[in-house]
């Protein structure tokens, strides 16, 4: 527990930092996934995490949304220290912050209005009829009007994204965090969601954070981009700062290179059908 | 010493899991029975639908099963009591032992098949679809919103639907009562009535609400200790099953030797 003289607490004014990470370990039996990450996300700002298929930015999310419980370090929200409080005082954050998750994670037996209405009929003392109303709003903002009775089953992936963007947006979340929001859909539709999460930016200066390996959809929606890979931060900047960025990871990931592993593997490749002599991809000082 | 490391780690395994059953249940039954006078209604609505389909909907098959349950005991019975001209005590024997055992333990692993399963089908393709983290980052408690109900529908429906386990298999005993023992139905069932004491129908609707108890725990707790992925679903639900099974016998061991000790005075 820090102290009120500790430095390295964040500031808990109205001004200070929305999301604040000190130090955060995660462990999964034994294996250490993230080690030491820290970094901070104004109000208002929309941040980023980028990282390949297992750079841990996943558990990442679940850390900061507190479905994973971290080794070590804390997680500020709001002015709140996320990863040492418990029962109402955390679920009071928790009603702070909407997830849209990878899948959706829609109740496959609800209809698509009583999805959205869960939160309010869970945490408000509202009238069913005001519900209604609230469930028709938010199913409006992400485009989906009239689609309250359907079920989950009877839509599209990129329906069911925004159904979900719908859900987490029903109590006025002052946090949003999407997981992988264009992953498994087609451009036009992966567009449509990008363009949804500016709206949602513009229009209600949410705070935003969006775990994604799109670099195109990344550029487009962030305001700073924080890269990970194996389990730390390599980089973090603005779109402009990452893409003139000599970091070699960062060189990498921008400029879609695979690993040398790999590499190596396409040479072989080549090599077998002899297209091409294979100076092109050996290193500099060999060549000749 | 290779050996006995094993038998210790799997002791301390099996206790670690009734642990975990003790405090789900618990957890469930706090929600259901204190939490509504602190302001945290049930899912009533939810609690109904869990009723009719863990209790209601099993009574066709409760009903078949059971009552060729009652038929056999009848049989059993009749095959050694003949022996001494003593069929017309058919009737109590098998009043006895359906109220005492035989009803308890149908139901239940008729309850296992039919809901057991699902719960832990249910709940483990809710966390493997991450609806159970939805429900944990929308600040809902997964126990409250998905065990609790399904814990009231049980611990309700399970003697509910003994009593009529033990109703049905006393007219199946009637079966061969009035076609090989000389009784009329009448007479078989008031035979029946009179050969039964408070106390052992008594005894079987506790067990049986302890049954409930049981195979909620069980199939909730495999549902939410689910892996990733749809065969973790698979082999989480043929858990729930076996050890279910196994937990409902253990259990009424435990309170048949307990029944058998307070009764002995």
């Amino acid at each position: 527990m820090p102290g009120i003289a500790d430095p390295t607490r964040p500031s808990t004014s109205l001004d200070g930092p929305m999301i604040s990470l000190r130090g955060v370990r995660v462990s999964y039996s034994g294996r250490e996934i993230l080690h030491g990450i820290t970094f901070d996300v104004q109000r208002g700002e929309t941040l980023v995490i980028l990282g390949g298929s297992g750079s841990g930015k996943s558990t990442l999310l679940r850390t900061l949304v507190g479905l994973e419980k971290p080794t070590s370090g804390e997680v500020w929200i709001a002015g709140k220290n996320f990863s040492a409080i418990s029962g109402a005082e955390r679920d009071d954050i928790r009603k702070k912050i909407g997830m849209s998750f990878q899948g959706g994670a829609l109740f496959g037996s609800m209809t698509v209005g009583e999805n959205v209405a869960l939160p309010l009929r869970e945490h408000t003392k509202l009238e069913d009829s005001t519900i209604d109303i609230m469930v028709r709003l938010k199913l409006d903002q992400v485009g989906l009007s009239g689609y309250e009775q359907y079920m989950p089953s009877q839509l599209s992936g990129g329906m069911k994204k925004r159904a979900a963007v719908a859900r987490a947006l029903a109590m006025d979340p002052e946090i949003l965090f999407f997981d992988e929001p264009s992953a498994g859909l087609d451009p036009i539709i992966a567009a449509g969601i990008d363009q949804l999460i500016l709206d949602l930016k513009q229009a209600f200066r949410m705070t935003i954070i969006v775990v994604t390996h799109e670099l195109a959809s990344a550029f487009l929606i962030a305001d700073r981009m924080v890269l990970i890979n194996k389990g730390d931060v390599v980089a973090m900047g603005t779109a402009k700062e990452m893409q003139n960025s000599t970091h070699p990871r960062v060189r990498q990931f921008m400029d879609r290179v695979p690993e040398p592993a790999v590499a190596q593997e396409l040479d072989y490749l080549q090599m077998l059908t002899e297209q091409q002599p294979k100076q092109r991809s050996q290193s500099p000082g060999k060549s000749r | 010493m290779e050996f006995a490391r094993k038998v210790g780690a799997a002791v301390i395994n099996a206790l670690s899991y009734l642990g975990s059953l003790a405090v789900l249940a618990g957890r469930a039954a706090f929600s259901a029975f204190i939490g509504p006078f602190l302001g945290r209604p049930v899912r009533f609505q939810s609690a109904v639908e869990q009723a009719m389909e863990a209790g209601v909907r099993a009574l066709p098959i409760l009903s078949l099963i059971t009552f060729f349950i009652g038929l056999i005991l009848a049989l059993q019975s009749a095959y050694e009591l003949r022996r001494f001209g003593a069929l017309n005590y058919v009737a109590s024997a098998v009043a006895i032992s359906m109220s005492r055992e035989l009803g308890p333990l149908i139901t239940a692993i008729v309850v296992i098949g039919r809901s057991g399963s699902a719960f832990a089908a249910e709940i483990g393709t809710m966390k493997v679809s991450e609806e159970i983290d939805a429900l944990e980052t929308m600040a809902i408690d997964p126990v409250h919103f998905l065990v609790t109900p399904k814990f009231i529908a049980m611990v309700f429906m399970l003697p509910c639907l003994t009593i009529w386990a033990n109703s049905m298999g006393i007219l199946g005993g009637s079966l061969f009562g009035v076609l090989q023992a000389d009784f009329t139905f009448g007479r078989y069932i008031r035979a029946s009535l009179e050969a039964l004491f408070l106390r052992d129908v008594a005894s079987g609707l506790i067990k049986s609400f302890m049954f409930g108890v049981t195979i909620t725990a069980v199939g909730c707790l495999e549902g939410l200790s689910t892996g990733g992925g749809a065969e973790q679903v698979g082999r989480s639900t043929t858990r729930a099953v076996v050890v279910s099974i196994f937990l409902v016998i253990l259990v009424d061991l435990v309170f048949t030797t307990l029944f058998f000790f307070l009764g002995a005075h």
